[in-house]
């Protein structure tokens, strides 16, 4: 974090989603930062809450979930407890956001060149000429990488195959340049060569226009290739927090280990992969103590009863109580392995 | 196999407890659910609620007002017109669930066929199927009624002909999606036959919209039967059906009221009470279905 | 963990096309499956590799071409005698959830492939050994799909699978949707089951580091025909077709420092509909020259045991020979550091 103000800086953020009169709590005191121009990863597994941060982060949750506690800084302004319209405004203008499925973000029944040129008139009402609007678009799309932006301007969604409809919608979402993307699995449903490639699109444009984007994903490499820094979730909280190169050089929680080394390759040919036995707790039953200690390795009773801080380490941030000093844990932890 | 044990969302299995909290829950189910069962206990203890015979004619006390002898008055033969009514539910019943249910079996069983076996199967009972929706139903009812003449019978066997193919159609939807599932491939790289793919794994997965479905046109089916006894190609006198104690009633609505304005709250809170029950059925089984709409088939 | 039976191999696949209508799914397809080995089959959508496991299992038409199993060709067959050979040849689908009735509970899904096959009592496994094998617990067996979490599904699909005790194992996207630590355990199944029921298996995936981890040989495929069949080692370390070359360095290794400068191929794969002539691959490929357009490349050998199909494929070699100098690029997108997996040790495991 550098001296300025971040860009977005998220303090201990709540979310609950409000189910048949009771209130489940899917995200718990969740903070970062992010510096303009950063490419932030949030890794996680399903049942996370990684999706709950990408709407809370855009306004998008639905009827029944509420931000109930915390705060959301997009370049200094607070966005929690913004008005409709005034989100309305913010989304596509300061912050937008590119989904995994880019069959369904685009309508089929309308033309690309339509729906790019509608973004622009929501936001930029009659400020500009059309001529104008339609060069933007076509230049936005040629920069995407589509070859022939300008004929292909009038086709339809069907008429482009999935790499490229992914591409139309992270043309659609930079259209009017915000300085925050969301992009929530962008990659998760396209090839290993086709990903590769928006990967490399993902860079260029952070360097183009300088985005800062939130890089959501379950996939450890994809993140590891695409972001400067990044967070690991665990059953709705924040546990792990660095920069890239640290947390798989030297993955501090438990879990971020238990990830890492579970993902296969063949230098492990003959060997078992490791396992995280167990699953993740539901939002119904939530434990005292850390979230995490029924499938931990590491795990010592303290860690049953106290809930492990959020703290710093080494520039970085790990939610264990290995870490904390006034955990109560029992140190040195029982492998050599902060090292 | 009763409601309870197959919904059509795997994601929902109701058992049937939970599926009446379900329905209660709502004040549209509960509502709905209240009239259906007071309707049925009309039915049942029809004899023991009227308190005359329908059928007795007392032509001295004809066309009177509600009073103390009589609820709702007399109609024009003397008839009490609250035992009439309450035996017309009896008819509006009688009428329409085994029409209903006929439609369903008869349309099920065509919408398989169609579904399933495709091709010329298919095409062909796609035509028969338009064929017979093309036609508005009254008319296609008095042509049949004409022919076969009218009777309560009769009636059945027309809501049957003209209510089935929208049940075709929707269960040939069904089973052209459900055929297309992983698991229906699975089976037969097991090895299973097609009866034993159609059957234990095609059909259960169908049948829950299905009673959504006959909830929703029961309430179709008596406004059916009580407009053809209304225009008097339905049932005939002297069955006391809602329908026929309407028009009787609009003859000589100068002289009392009472009989058209008891059917026809008798009519609506019945359509209602159906209507409000199937709607919430088919919340509680799939929120998406929604989007059809009340008459998303026709 | 290949044993090379004397005899022939125990799937034969000649010249195998799948069409549905005008897309070539599967456009000349020759391979050998030994018994006892673990091929992995690799592609990308539109690459026809689920295609040709359906095609294997009868499941797909066989448009033309010869697939034998066990000596035996299978076009052949008469209803009866397939289902027979049916027990022995089984599949596992890629969607956990959506390949078992939902409507059913996970014992009489384990119980049917017995009922179908009128299989004598003896010879049938339990539920509760079923479930073990898969390493569930007896519990499961009273539950519906829905009720599974998609590891659990997964298992009870391979559970499905297994009970007919098959020799031959078909396992489409073994860890497609799982969370990475549920596909870990996924891959640990397989391999014991491998080991412990001597079987064979084929693993179609679009995941390389699957079958860099579990394959024996691996078979790449391209818009309906193979780009390269070999060894895994000899197909990972040097691989001789552009295509598995690009493919490779998409996914890069943690620790390998040479792959910074990733080989990025230009475009999307065409349509099986309409594939472009000669060389499936040269409208992509950074080494296509004119005999790329109008020839077909065959399967030629280019070491032990190792086929390709192109044309260029010495220059490929040399060029994956010299790794790219490690090119260290700053910040987001460097090289992934080396997981040092001694640091960490599952906890025992709890079903």
């Amino acid at each position: 974090m550098t001296g300025s103000q971040p860009l977005l800086d998220v303090r201990q953020l709540e979310v609950a989603y409000h189910v048949r009169g009771r209130s489940l709590l899917a995200l718990r005191g969740v903070e970062f930062d992010i510096a303009a121009g950063e490419i932030f990863g949030v890794v996680g597994e399903s049942g996370c809450g990684k999706s709950t941060l990408s709407a809370a982060l855009i306004g998008l949750l639905p009827a029944n979930g509420e931000i109930t506690s915390g705060s959301i800084r997009l370049d200094g302004r607070e966005l929690r407890g913004l008005g409709r319209r005034e989100l309305r405004q913010l989304r596509g203008g300061q912050i937008a956001m590119v989904f995994q499925d880019p069959l369904t973000s685009l309508n089929p029944t309308i033309r690309i060149g339509t729906q790019l040129l509608d973004v622009q008139r929501a936001h930029l009402g009659g400020q500009r000429r059309r001529g104008d609007l339609r060069r933007r678009a076509v230049e936005m799309l040629t920069q995407v990488g589509i070859p022939d932006a300008s004929e292909r301007f009038g086709d339809y969604p069907h008429q482009f195959s999935g790499g490229m409809r992914q591409r139309i919608v992270i043309a659609m979402a930079l259209l009017l340049r915000p300085s925050l993307l969301i992009a929530d699995e962008p990659t998760s449903a396209l090839d290993a060569t086709l990903e590769a490639q928006m990967i490399e699109l993902f860079k260029q444009l952070r360097h183009d226009f300088g985005t800062a984007i939130v890089f959501i994903s379950h996939d450890l490499t994809v993140v590891s290739q695409v972001c400067d820094r990044m967070m690991v979730m665990y059953a709705g909280q924040a546990v792990e927090e660095g920069d890239v190169q640290s947390v798989f050089r030297e993955p501090l929680h438990p879990y971020t280990k238990a990830l890492l080394a579970a993902v296969p390759s063949r230098n492990q040919r003959g060997e078992r992969l490791a396992t995280i036995p167990g699953r993740v707790p539901s939002l119904s039953a939530p434990s005292d103590g850390c979230a995490f200690a029924d499938r931990c390795t590491f795990v010592q009773p303290v860690n049953r009863e106290r809930e492990p801080h959020y703290v710093a380490w080494n520039g970085r941030r790990v939610r264990c109580n290995i870490y904390d000093p006034t955990s109560g844990y029992q140190s040195p932890p029982r492998r050599e392995d902060v090292s | 196999m009763s409601l309870a044990a197959s919904p059509a969302r795997p994601r929902r299995a109701v058992p049937g407890a939970a599926l009446l909290r379900e329905v209660v829950r709502r004040p549209n189910g509960l509502l709905g659910l209240s009239i259906v069962v007071c309707l049925l206990v009309v039915v049942v203890f029809a004899p023991l609620l009227a308190p005359y015979d329908p059928s007795a004619q007392a032509i001295p006390d004809r066309l009177e007002g509600p009073s103390l002898h009589h609820l709702l008055g007399t109609d024009e033969l003397g008839r009490d017109l609250f035992s009439r009514l309450i035996y017309g539910t009896r008819i509006a019943l009688a009428v329409a669930v085994p029409a209903v249910l006929g439609a369903m079996i008869c349309g099920f069983v065509l919408g398989l066929a169609a579904g399933y076996i495709s091709g010329w199967v298919d095409s062909a009972l796609i035509v028969v199927m338009d064929t017979l929706q093309a036609f508005p139903a009254v008319v296609l009812a008095l042509a049949l009624l004409t022919v076969l003449g009218a009777s309560l019978r009769n009636v059945i066997i027309v809501i049957v002909v003209s209510f089935a193919p929208s049940y075709g159609r929707v269960v040939r939807a069904l089973v052209l999606s459900t055929k297309e599932n992983p698991f229906i491939e699975a089976e037969r790289a097991l090895g299973a036959s097609t009866l034993r793919i159609v059957g234990m794994h095609i059909v259960p997965n169908i049948v829950a919209p299905m009673f959504i479905l006959l909830a929703m046109d029961i309430p179709s089916a008596i406004t059916v039967e009580a407009g053809l006894s209304f225009l008097g190609v339905g049932v005939q006198p002297p069955t006391p059906s809602w329908g026929l104690i309407l028009s009787e009633g609009f003859d000589r609505v100068r002289d009392t009221p009472w009989p058209v304005i008891g059917a026809g709250l008798a009519l609506m809170i019945t359509t209602l009470g159906f209507t409000m029950l199937g709607e919430t059925l088919r919340d509680v089984f799939d929120p998406r279905l929604s989007r059809l709409g009340r008459w998303g088939r026709r | 963990m290949s044993t090379s039976d004397g005899g022939h191999p125990l799937v034969r696949l000649r010249n195998v096309h799948t069409r549905f209508g005008a897309v070539r799914a599967v456009d000349g397809v020759d391979l050998d499956i030994r018994r006892g080995e673990i091929l992995g089959l690799v592609g990308e959508s539109g690459s026809g590799k689920t295609t040709l496991g359906r095609t294997i299992l009868r499941l797909a038409p066989l448009t033309s071409g010869r697939i034998e199993y066990d000596g035996q060709d299978l076009s052949d067959l008469n209803r009866r005698q397939l289902r027979r050979l049916r027990r022995r040849l089984q599949i596992v689908f890629q969607d956990p959830h959506s390949s078992l009735s939902p409507r059913l509970k996970v014992s009489y899904l384990l119980k049917e492939p017995y009922t179908i096959n009128k299989v004598p009592d003896d010879e049938r496994y339990t539920a509760a050994e079923l479930l073990d094998m898969v390493e569930l617990s007896s519990e499961q067996a009273a539950k519906y799909p829905h009720e599974l979490s998609g590891g659990q599904a997964r298992r009870v699909g391979i559970a499905r699978a297994l009970a007919l005790r098959p020799e031959f194992l078909i396992a489409d996207e073994p860890t497609a949707g799982l969370d990475v630590s549920a596909a870990g355990a996924i891959l640990n199944l397989l391999n014991d089951l491998a080991g412990q029921l001597r079987l064979t298996y084929l693993i179609i995936t679009h995941n390389v580091n699957v079958v860099g981890y579990l394959a024996d040989r691996i078979a790449v495929m391209y818009l309906g025909r193979l780009a390269e069949v070999g060894p895994t080692a000899s197909v990972l370390d040097a691989p001789a077709h552009p295509y598995t070359q690009a493919l490779l360095s998409a996914v890069p290794q943690p620790g390998e420092a040479g792959t910074t400068r990733r080989l990025l191929i230009a475009g999307e794969i065409p349509s099986p509909k309409n594939p472009p002539p000669g060389c499936r691959f040269h409208t992509r490929c950074p080494y296509a020259e004119d005999r790329s357009r109008t020839e077909m490349p065959e399967l030629q050998p280019v070491a032990p045991g190792h086929t390709v199909a192109c044309h260029y494929w010495q220059k490929v070699r040399d060029a994956s020979a010299v790794s790219p100098a490690a090119e260290k690029t700053q910040g987001g997108g460097g090289c992934i550091p080396p997981i040092d997996h001694s640091s960490y040790e599952s906890p025992k495991e709890d079903r």
